[in-house]
């Protein structure tokens, strides 16, 4: 890289052929909510811990969906659980369970994430 | 694949290519990157087609690379075109051929302004009267070099010396053809096959014996961009778009890459070099490179042109093994001492004014 | 004397104008291009929202349409068009006068011929398909790719050649949402193993229990919905489609490999209308389809006294609003009789 001054940028294009879902999978099996999601959005516009820090369940969702595990990994812990997201849903997704449950994959690292 | 959908689109898009009388003008950067390629252009329409081409001594550069590398605004860009399209009316003529991708591009935006806005370029002839005393006339045809030899594809093949294929196996050799993005993105209609699938150099690759691969990548931007690599922060970028390219044609193994752009065959060639000295990695066979050439090139070797003389050793990606598997005869040791000079006689490569 | 009025086109406008004009004592002539009457629901497998069979509004159609009071000129095009204060004169191609009080029109749509959209390579790469290839596999109870084998992973993309300036058509034509997903569910249904992604702009459920379908899917079949719009397709070595689309509600381009991409046709002004417009002098509009005297309470009146349109020949409509629009097309052309008489 000394010799050039530059090293080759990396894509920030979203593989979907090497990415892992098995935590989408996890939340699926067992929160099958998680697939009405429309992506509306009221969810992060609710939620106290969005409005104060860089913390959205609309794009963890799908973060999550693509396989993008990384990226929510530690984001996730940042939720308070207070459930506001899940009254104002207008699609009757479980969020305050998906992110219980996303949780939960995390932890079961060894099986789960990537 | 299905062969006929894309010969159904290539019907679609053909373009009026003049016969003779040409106007040449030459590229800023293509005579330091591959010097052989544009007078092997002018060997192959005078020697072998015998066709008048006609070089003016006053042309400069068309400023496309200033305008792209946002530092010539576009009103400077036609004025100073208007200036090149004076010196054709000048000497008498109507057909315009630029050697540069983005010289045509820039040529066709222009001209296709000027259709729809001709205030524009009444003030624009205003300008060059006045700075320059000049008067000019629209091409009546506007064509790049690439689309010439494609039109002179079966004329050059009648000729040929070599065939694109591997002289060992018989078998077709495998031909990527990367087109420039200024060639037919802007303006589809105004390239031979369009602009998803344009046949301009597979119509060569096709007629010389070769085979022509579409891989993922295919229609992607090589990644010379102007500012992506003029700036030296951004040619990390510039080199992941040629390196996006290498990947996804790896698996289809290429013996060549063919190209119209005085850019692309540049940052193909040398950023592989680049690529296998970062990462250790290479994208040919037997851990070579995959050589890259201008379509004169291959012309060139087509008809028999000595390998050196095109200026194959100016490559940084070896060429050697596709003139070993075509059959070429050639001498490795005169690699650097090319006789072009002497074996070609003033007018080819010397203006001819 | 019984007034006698030409319908042109048989498909589920035609038919449902000419069963209705026919019930109200008219003497009606069915001009149809094809050997069979119905139109696209000929090559249809399900109808949405409720998938029934659409051979079943075909026997509908049939039943009340075809009779003998019908004269059928099925493989008939209209070669001229001619008007004389009241009276309509039409001369078929096979050389045939036909002389009426008046006509109604109803040449339908043709579905957006999927080459066009040259990235997507419709004709070019072997598993690109568009929605009724689709339903005629569907038909034929096989889906299978070019080499025989059964998709694993098969993408559906919205709007080809709707909302779309490129290919001419800047409108919505509404109905290949649901489309989408009716046939998102079905492949789904035919092929369990399989993962299926519908790629849209935006999901436009305007019908009666569309967007319950839409959650039907999402629930009950596990679509996969991807906001964006693929910009291109190309194969791999493995035969397998690549596609590029932006993940618009990621923020990130994403790319995913597919075994068959499916696009969703939009509906255009039929070629036989065109012709039509040509010969008699409708006006059409922007869109291209005809363009109705008033947008509100005149859609199925014409700029021609005594000409009329009724169905998809104006915009898209499913077929409960064709039907609807055939019958409110009957009900303009008795007024108008009456008034001539």
């Amino acid at each position: 890289m000394e010799k050039f001054g530059f090293s080759i940028s990396k894509g920030r294009q979203i593989d979907y052929e090497a990415n892992d879902r098995r935590v989408a999978d996890f939340i699926y099996e067992r929160e099958p909510s998680f697939r009405l999601c429309i992506e509306c959005g009221g969810c992060s516009a609710t939620c106290t811990t969005g409005n104060l820090t860089k913390f959205s369940l609309r794009e963890i969702h799908i973060l999550i969906k693509r396989g993008e595990n990384d990226k929510v990994r530690e984001d996730i812990k940042k939720c308070m659980l207070c459930g506001k997201c899940t009254l104002v849903c207008p699609r009757g997704v479980n969020t305050r369970n998906i992110v219980m449950l996303a949780k939960q994959a995390f932890i079961k690292s060894d099986e789960y994430a990537v | 694949m299905k062969q006929e959908g894309k010969r159904a689109i290539w019907s679609e898009y053909q373009k009026e290519i003049a016969d003779d009388k040409f106007f040449y003008v030459r590229s800023c950067i293509r005579q330091n990157f591959f010097p052989g390629s544009e007078v092997a252009f002018l060997r192959i329409m005078r020697d072998v087609l015998k066709k008048d081409v006609y070089e003016h001594p006053c042309h400069t550069t068309c400023s496309g690379i200033g305008y792209h590398g946002d530092v010539v605004p576009v009103e400077t860009a036609m004025t100073v075109v208007a200036r090149q399209f004076a010196l054709m009316t000048e000497a008498g003529y109507t057909n315009y051929v630029p050697s540069c991708i983005t010289s045509f591009g820039l040529y066709t935006e222009i001209l296709d302004t000027w259709h729809h806005f001709p205030e524009v370029e009444e003030k624009v002839r205003k300008q060059l009267k006045k700075a320059t005393g000049r008067e000019f006339r629209i091409p009546e045809n506007l064509a790049h070099a690439s689309d010439v030899i494609y039109k002179f594809r079966k004329e050059i093949f009648a000729q040929a010396k070599y065939k694109l294929i591997n002289k060992e196996t018989g078998e077709p050799l495998k031909v990527v053809d990367h087109i420039g993005c200024h060639y037919a993105k802007m303006f589809p209609s105004k390239g031979v096959g369009g602009a998803e699938y344009p046949y301009v150099l597979s119509g060569m690759v096709e007629e010389w014996g070769g085979e022509t691969i579409d891989y993922p990548e295919r229609r992607h931007c090589c990644g010379f961009g102007f500012r992506q690599y003029l700036v030296q922060a951004n040619r990390g970028f510039s080199v992941a778009c040629s390196k996006e390219k290498f990947e996804s044609m790896k698996p289809f193994k290429p013996d060549m890459i063919i190209t119209n752009c005085p850019g692309c065959p540049m940052f193909l060639d040398r950023w592989q070099y680049v690529i296998n000295e970062m990462e250790g990695k290479r994208y040919g066979k037997n851990g070579e490179g995959i050589p890259v050439f201008t379509y004169e090139e291959v012309a060139g070797l087509v008809l028999g042109f000595d390998p050196w003389d095109l200026g194959l050793q100016m490559h940084q990606t070896d060429c050697e093994p596709v003139l070993k598997k075509m059959g070429i005869e050639y001498s490795p040791e005169d690699k650097y001492n090319t006789k072009i000079c002497a074996s070609v006689s003033e007018n080819h490569n010397l203006i001819n004014v | 004397m019984s007034k006698h009025v030409i319908v042109i086109g048989g498909g589920v406008a035609g038919l449902e104008a000419a069963g209705q004009l026919s019930k109200a004592g008219i003497e009606v002539s069915l001009i149809e291009k094809d050997s069979l009457t119905g139109g696209h629901l000929n090559n249809w497998y399900k109808l949405f929202p409720d998938r029934r069979h659409s051979s079943e509004v075909k026997a509908y159609l049939d039943g009340i349409s075809l009779n003998d009071r019908i004269r059928l000129l099925t493989g008939t095009t209209v070669e001229k068009f001619h008007r004389n204060k009241s009276h309509f004169s039409i001369i078929t191609d096979k050389g045939k006068e036909l002389s009426a009080d008046a006509v109604v029109v109803a040449t339908g749509f043709d579905l957006f011929k999927s080459e066009k959209k040259e990235e997507y390579g419709y004709g070019i790469y072997d598993n690109v398909i568009s929605s009724s290839d689709l339903e005629v596999m569907f038909r034929s109870g096989k889906i299978v790719l070019q080499n025989g084998t059964v998709p694993k992973t098969i993408g559906i993309v919205h709007c080809v050649g709707s909302r779309d300036e490129k290919a001419g058509n800047l409108y919505c034509s509404k109905l290949c949402c649901v489309t989408a997903v009716k046939q998102a569910i079905e492949l789904r249904e035919h092929l369990p193993a399989s993962k299926v992604f519908c790629f849209y702009m935006d999901m436009r459920m305007g019908g009666a229990f569309y967007e319950e379908l839409y959650r039907e899917a999402q629930e009950e079949w596990a679509v996969n919905f991807i906001r964006g719009k693929v910009s291109e397709a190309s194969e791999t070595i493995d035969n397998k489609l690549v596609i590029k689309v932006e993940d618009t509600l990621a923020g990130r381009p994403l790319k995913m490999e597919l075994d068959l991409l499916v696009l969703m046709a939009g509906m255009e002004m039929s070629e036989g209308g065109k012709k039509i417009a040509t010969l008699s002098g409708l006006t059409t509009g922007q869109n291209r389809f005809f363009s109705a005297a008033d947008p509100h309470y005149g859609s199925n009146r014409s700029n021609i006294n005594g000409v009329f349109y009724a169905g998809t020949c104006t915009a898209p409509m499913n077929i409960t609003e064709t039907i609807s629009h055939a019958r409110a097309a009957v009900s303009d052309v008795m007024d108008y009789l009456k008034e001539s008489n």
